[in-house]
């Protein structure tokens, strides 16, 4: 009798192994509460500064988005404010396509040789290689764009050299290792039994390559691609390094240009708060923020959508 | 007696070091169901994935000996691994169709073979699914990705791709071992049906459906060949001591 009202006792009493996972628990927890208040934070601070060329300086949206001379503080020859945000987003989209078109054949076939073809080799050489790509500075390749890159288009092509095809150049080099990584990994996620299946139908290597392992990875490299893409858009030394850093509407791709992120690195340096000049800057910003917000959901999206079945 | 329609002679395998099969000499008749028993691990599955040639693909495996198949080594330097493996089709333990819709999966073999007139491949996806016996569960749902049936269904598409081919011989491999009875039984009957235009070779762990549907019995044991016979004497009478022991449940 004594001995059941101790253990009855003991039950209720909390362990010390609850005390440390309820401590594990509050712990993760708020470092978890600690990085959403930043996000947050940061995504508020950027929305209010950024929406406040518009509510405040009353610029309207046409005149942002649609404008063509960059200038703020001026005037445009027919008397709206210089805020045309236009050609800068068409630079950074144009590099960011082309870059991203650039890439992806290279870092499929690329991705092919290291999980399908030689993948003893693959783990051997090219994934240290593409590692390295990785950790290089993004200023180191901007200096090689200009010491490098630069002179070749100009030789090669004409202009000057700065331009978006030169941003191309240096994005194609530095996107390329994250999406040959990410290639990797859902080339590696198509099923063994997958590869078997084709090769028992009479299917050659290459076929089975094709029209399977491809095939059944394209949500993940479609991921991989938007990855790249996400990051050419965010990019802003090297880019800034080669473009030229022009305001205006590219008319070819070797004359100079400038992308959103060019613009904000070349003049946030240069502004005074609360300014037009540096409201306008802001409002760049938030709209870097919300395209890399949509590349984030287009991933989300893309890979619900091709999670593999078990 | 007609000659073997495959026959392997003499076939030692080893990974590396480890020799999983011994001299294993046996012969397959065409048109008959021949089963391969034995415990886990006595070369069965390995043996046959020896017939078409899927051994090639995992490193240091050396296999010597020969296997013939109508007269041809299919161990020679000049066999065409395409045409083999076209001739011979295999069906996998776990259903493993293509994420791609039934209509593509079962295609999958013609279209690179090169078939692309659409009439023919529609009318041999209603013949091979509905040899399969999988054509009136899904005919209204061809378009649908594989990955959405049932493991019994998806096990009988992957049947019916194999079928799309034409092979003459289908190896399975333990093809109801990750099936509920109902999917099994259906699936036995299938081959009882596929039987009359194909040879088909089974490994399974489950006697019954060796004694059900085959017509020749091999039990292996530990790499090697303890006894290969007619299944009604392999279940009744076997001249052999083990192979008594393990049809009536003694071990393995």
């Amino acid at each position: 009798m004594q001995q059941n009202q101790k253990l009855a006792k003991q039950l209720m009493k909390k362990s010390k192994t609850a005390r440390y996972e309820r401590f594990g628990h509050l712990l993760s927890l708020s470092a978890l509460l600690l990085i959403m208040a930043i996000v947050l934070g940061i995504i508020i601070f950027i929305a209010t500064k950024g929406l406040s060329t518009f509510f405040k300086d009353h610029i309207s949206l046409k005149d942002f988005f649609g404008g063509v001379i960059w200038n703020p503080g001026t005037q445009t020859p027919s008397g709206q404010q210089a805020v045309g945000a236009l050609p800068m987003i068409v630079g950074s989209f144009l590099v960011t396509i082309l870059a991203a078109v650039v890439s992806t054949p290279f870092a499929i076939g690329t991705a092919v040789y290291m999980t399908e073809i030689s993948p003893k080799r693959g783990a051997k050489i090219l994934q240290p290689v593409t590692e390295l790509l990785v950790g290089i500075p993004s200023v180191v390749y901007g200096f090689i764009g200009l010491s490098v890159v630069v002179p070749f288009v100009r030789h090669t092509f004409g202009g000057s050299g700065f331009g978006i095809l030169s941003g191309t150049f240096v994005l194609f080099v530095m996107i390329l290792p994250t999406i040959v990584s990410m290639t990797v990994d859902s080339l590696k996620a198509v099923p063994k039994y997958y590869r078997q299946a084709s090769l028992a139908l009479g299917a050659t290597k290459w076929q089975t390559i094709w029209k399977v392992v491809l095939r059944a990875a394209t949500p993940g490299i479609l991921t991989a691609i938007v990855f790249g893409m996400a990051r050419a858009f965010g990019e802003a030394l090297a880019v800034q390094m080669v473009i030229g850093n022009a305001a205006l509407m590219p008319h070819n791709l070797v004359s100079p240009a400038s992308t959103l992120t060019s613009v904000l690195t070349a003049g946030m340096g240069n502004t005074v708060m609360g300014s037009l000049q540096n409201d306008a800057l802001w409002s760049l910003a938030l709209v870097l923020l919300v395209m890399s917000l949509f590349f984030n959901l287009l991933v989300h999206f893309i890979g619900r959508k091709g999670a593999f079945k078990k | 007696m007609d000659k073997p329609i495959i026959s392997a002679q003499n076939l030692d395998l080893f990974y590396g070091d480890f020799q999983a099969l011994h001299g294993i000499n046996l012969d397959f008749d065409a048109n008959k169901i021949s089963a391969l028993i034995g415990p886990s691990g006595c070369g069965k599955s390995t043996f046959l994935r020896c017939l078409n040639r899927m051994n090639d693909m995992i490193d240091g495996v050396k296999i010597t000996g020969t296997v013939q198949f109508h007269g041809q080594d299919i161990y020679s330097p000049q066999v065409n691994l395409v045409e083999l493996r076209k001739s011979i089709g295999m069906v996998f333990q776990q259903p493993n169709p293509f994420p791609f819709s039934v209509y593509d999966n079962i295609t999958y073999g013609l279209r690179i073979a090169g078939v692309r007139d659409k009439q023919q491949l529609d009318a041999i996806v209603e013949r091979s699914l509905k040899q399969a016996a999988v054509w009136d569960e899904i005919k209204d749902n061809l378009y649908d990705n594989a990955l959405a049936f049932s493991g019994g269904q998806q096990q009988r598409i992957c049947i019916a791709r194999v079928l799309a081919v034409s092979p003459s011989v289908i190896l399975m491999d333990e093809p109801t071992s990750a099936l509920d009875p109902i999917s099994s039984a259906k699936i036995e009957n299938t081959l009882l049906e596929l039987k009359k235009d194909y040879t088909i070779i089974i490994v399974t762990h489950n006697l019954q459906q060796a004694s059900r549907i085959s017509d020749k019995t091999a039990f292996f044991m530990e790499g090697r060949i303890v006894e290969y016979d007619d299944t009604t004497k392999m279940f009744v009478n076997p001249d052999d001591k083990q192979t008594e022991d393990y049809v009536s449940g003694r071990f393995g």
